[in-house]
């Protein structure tokens, strides 16, 4: 993503086409739905492929963005570049209002909402009588630029283009950066990136609107390229079909979303001027063999055309190395009345009847080293959720440096300084290392989704990338770190976990298993690293289970058995206590 | 408003409802089952209405030439996946469900197509050819793709509504059509007057209502499909053939939407793209319901036909907008009910 040549080289070409000699003006007309299209689909690459937000009805955008202009240019006679900021702003109001319903929900209620509220719009553009109804609104004023009016298809291409190849940089943009990684993050859910401070939902609705503003933007274009709109293409279908473009160009790749809308779009004309010459006879024989192509596509290619292309460019060696020597500033540290860093008094979760937590209390002091370990269902990692907010706790408190943290969400723990590992890994499998661990410095950095776009974060970027590079050298994954995380063994992503984790410059570690899966050399080095963290000022709390490991580290040990805390102390005195062993190895040991 | 108008729109809105409860129901199942959010649901419905026309007037239906040529697809699929471990009974089998059975239906069709057949001779034919279709769909379209996200069968499955409705075109043109009461004669008790069709469509639902019920707490197929839904892999891993459960699903599915057609039928005139919508709207019912819970989202159908029924009086023009738009303070209702802990996987 670093290199801009190949968009430099890819708007010469399209600067290009229509100087071409003997250029049909058809395939120019083509062209400009293309780039509409285009625009759209990059949308839904950002809030569907990488968001994992999947809406049906970004045709509603297109139409808001399409009637603003439309309405305001002929009844009131704005200038269509007047227009332009409101008709985006409208997109992305309305974006808002429907973000702020929807984008909480997961999984299948999204495409089925936003199915729902689609059709419901294009409803209300049929109907409502300032929109014209069904006839829609005609005699909309051509863009001009002084005297020059756009009046041909030839002469609004280069403003399409132009709007298609700068929204697909400032796309780009975005996703390279501090909130892109945020973004990239959303799809693999929510519980890794609200521990490093992401406030999920807000991440959502940011590429919610995002996704709508560039399907206002096509709907502006749309107005001013055809000079009049009506309700037709702004219904469920055209939405199913933009998705259906970003699926096929490759759902996670900006350039997907264009070559995707040429695929589609091609293949509509070649299918509607063709086919009646092949099959005689009535109808929607085009959509037909459209939709019989559709599923083709996806049993044959389910990944889209872009990833596809792309597996036959020679594979591209590994990015820079970040400039180290760039520091980051210590995060503040929380201040607070109490010299015990954390305090668990008498917490109790219950999950319906179950109580996975029974009044457990345990404390742990600055530099020091506290195990959590108990047999399998003991409940360590319902304590672990107790802490960091993930879950909050049915009674009973919890207090950081003195001040209670009960009822605070995992952004605000990790803010105190407290952050952890997952005992089921929790990376995102198709971002590096790198990019991985920076998530970890999320709270670290202040650039916003605006900054990012325009790349007036690279300051602030530089610095979080050297941090997460330093971390990832600390952890000894140097090597490692332009791999994709989703290709490093198991044992290698629970270190990168830590690394992460170490991103956010806490005061407490919290370590769920991390010895798991690692080599014996490899828990050696774990244990040197976790023992030179403490000498450094550093608290680790870890739950594990192999014994060896824990015994050698651990200042003191933390017993749980069916939730309830039955011992507590050094390791001697833990391997000696005869609950601990009964608990262990049944009562006759 | 007085009494007579608001218990004729709420009869109105009851027995739409009961239809879309219908719908809802069968795209609950084949969701949890398959994974498979099913458009084409509109497309039975519309088949099974319109082949049910066409016959009851003597016109022979495209429909069952289509299931034979799907089923043969359906064979194909069937032999080139099992190229290499061929053998006479697996052979056998497909030729034998796939293309013996849909040939025995059309050449039936055309021999009563013919002859105006009788009301129940035109159900039964439109029920097996649209369960068929139903079934070889599922070969066709989605069991190759039974492994992927709900995204890519989400987009299939709008694909194969897509060539399902122009091919309702080609076979049953532009033009609506309506068909005989599958059962006539009415009663009249107070001011509200009950025909035999809206009684048959009241009937149906319930009995679809407690039969699903029962088939998926005391069956043991029923079993195995919930099973299915809840975890593939370990399905699998108890002996379960999850194509079987996906069969059953579109199955389930097809002959339900195909039964909700013949009953809309004659109450109002369909065309060839009714279905999506009237699917749609049960639909809503099972968002309502979470995708999840059958009586919710019986109930839900009842709430979202009633609340047509009404809004059709009072905005016609705003029916379909406030249909839709219904689904706003729900979906936000289950915003905030939402779990807070759920992690997605994809």
């Amino acid at each position: 993503m670093q290199s801009r040549l190949p968009i430099l080289v890819f708007a010469l070409v399209m600067a290009a086409i229509p100087f071409i000699p003997g250029m049909p003006p058809f395939w120019i007309v083509l062209l400009d739905n293309i780039g509409l299209s285009a625009l759209v689909a990059m949308g839904l690459v950002l809030l569907t492929g990488v968001g994992g937000l999947t809406s049906f009805g970004q045709a509603a955008f297109v139409g808001f963005g399409a009637y603003t202009t439309a309405l305001l240019t002929t009844a009131y006679g704005l200038s269509p570049w007047l227009t332009l900021p409101l008709s985006l702003l409208i997109s992305g109001l309305l974006a808002v209002l429907l973000g702020l319903v929807t984008v909480r929900l997961s999984g299948h209620y999204l495409p089925l909402g936003t199915l729902a509220w689609g059709l419901g719009l294009f409803y209300l553009f049929s109907k409502l009588e300032f929109l014209g109804r069904n006839d829609g609104i005609s005699a909309i004023p051509p863009l001009s630029i002084g005297s020059f009016k756009m009046l041909s298809p030839g002469s609004i291409y280069f403003a399409i283009w132009v709007a298609v190849t700068l929204s697909a940089l400032l796309t780009m943009n975005l996703l390279d950066s501090r909130t892109g990684r945020a973004i990239r993050a959303l799809r693999r859910g929510h519980v890794a990136a609200e521990a490093f401070g992401v406030h999920t939902p807000r991440a959502k609705l940011l590429v919610f609107i995002h996704a709508a503003v560039l399907a206002g933007l096509s709907g502006w274009l749309y107005a001013h390229l055809q000079r009049a709109v009506n309700p037709t293409p702004f219904g469920a279908q055209a939405g199913i079909e933009y998705l259906f473009i970003a699926v096929v160009g490759g759902a996670g790749y900006v350039w997907g979303g264009v070559l995707g809308a040429a695929i589609v779009v091609i293949l509509k004309e070649v299918l509607q001027s063709y086919l009646p010459l092949i099959v005689p006879g009535s109808g929607q024989v085009e959509t037909i063999v459209f939709g019989i192509m559709l599923v083709a596509l996806l049993q044959l290619a389910p990944g889209g055309v872009w990833p596809w292309l792309m597996s036959f460019l020679p594979e591209r060696s590994g990015g820079r190395k970040p400039d180290t020597s760039l520091k980051l500033e210590q995060r503040p540290r929380a201040s607070g009345q109490s010299s015990i860093l954390l305090q668990v008094e008498k917490a109790r979760k219950q999950f319906g009847g179950v109580v996975a937590v029974n009044n457990v209390s345990f404390d742990v002091q600055a530099r020091e080293i506290v195990a959590l370990i108990g047999p399998n269902g003991a409940g360590k990692s319902t304590t672990f959720n107790l802490i960091t907010g993930v879950l909050s706790a049915t009674s009973g408190s919890i207090s950081v440096l003195g001040r209670k943290v009960d009822r605070a969400p995992p952004q605000e723990i990790v803010k105190l300084g407290i952050s952890r590992t997952f005992q089921h890994v929790k990376l995102v499998p198709d971002m590096t290392v790198l990019e991985n661990v920076a998530i970890g410095a999320h709270l670290r950095g202040h650039s916003g989704p605006l900054s990012s776009m325009l790349r007036l974060d690279r300051a602030d970027e530089a610095k979080l990338l050297a941090e997460a590079a330093r971390q990832i050298e600390r952890v000894g994954l140097a090597e490692q770190m332009h791999q994709l995380a989703g290709s490093l063994s198991l044992g290698q992503q629970r270190i990168v976990e830590i690394a992460r984790a170490l991103c956010v410059d806490p005061m407490l570690l919290l370590l769920d298993e991390p010895a798991a899966g690692l080599r014996h050399m490899e828990k050696q080095q774990l244990a040197k690293l976790l023992r030179d963290l403490r000498d450094g000022g550093m608290s680790v709390l870890l739950v594990e289970h192999d014994m060896g490991f824990v015994m050698n580290l651990a200042d003191r040990i933390v017993v749980l058995d069916f939730g309830t805390k039955i011992a507590e102390g050094t390791p001697a005195t833990i391997k000696t206590n005869p609950e601990v062993i009964k608990a262990y190895l049944g009562v006759a040991a | 408003m007085n009494t007579t108008i608001m218990l004729f729109l709420l009869q109105d809105g009851i027995t739409n409802g009961a239809i879309y409860a219908l719908l809802g129901l069968a795209l609950v199942l084949v969701f949890a089952v398959t994974r498979v959010i099913l458009i084409p649901q509109g497309e039975f419905v519309t088949y099974g209405a319109l082949t049910y026309a066409s016959l009851a007037s003597g016109q022979m239906p495209g429909t069952a030439k289509l299931a034979l040529a799907m089923g043969v697809t359906a064979c194909a699929f069937d032999l080139f996946v099992a190229r290499k471990a061929l053998h006479g009974r697996l052979i056998l089998r497909s030729v034998v469900a796939n293309v013996v059975l849909p040939a025995i239906v059309l050449a039936l069709t055309i021999y009563f197509a013919a002859q105006k057949p009788s009301v129940a001779v035109c159900i039964a034919l439109s029920l097996v050819i649209v369960a068929m279709i139903g079934l070889y769909l599922y070969r066709i379209a989605f069991q190759p793709l039974a492994h992927t996200s709900v995204l890519v069968l989400l987009i299939a499955s709008v694909g194969t509504h897509l060539a399902l409705q122009g091919l309702g075109l080609l076979f049953f043109g532009a033009e609506g059509q309506r068909g005989p009461a599958v059962l006539s004669g009415a009663f009249t008790a107070g001011s509200l007057r009950f025909t035999g069709q809206s009684l048959t469509v009241y009937g149906i639902t319930i009995a679809f209502i407690v039969g699903l019920w029962l088939f998926f707490g005391l069956t043991l197929y029923g079993k195995a499909l919930r099973a299915t839904a809840v975890n593939r892999l370990g399905a699998r891993l108890a002996g379960i053939r999850t194509t079987l459960s996906g069969q059953i699903a579109f199955l389930l599915a097809s002959v339900i939407g195909a039964l909700s057609g013949i009953m809309i039928v004659p109450i109002t005139t369909l065309y060839y793209d009714s279905g999506f919508l009237i699917g749609l709207k049960g639909f809503v019912a099972a968002i309502i319901g979470g995708l999840v819970s059958y009586p919710l989202t019986a109930a839900a159908a009842l709430f979202v036909g009633i609340v047509e029924a009404f809004s059709s009086f009072y905005a016609s023009n705003y029916k379909e907008v406030i249909v839709f738009m219904l689904l706003i303070p729900v979906l936000l209702l289950r915003s905030l009910a939402a779990p807070a802990v759920e992690e997605e996987k994809d």
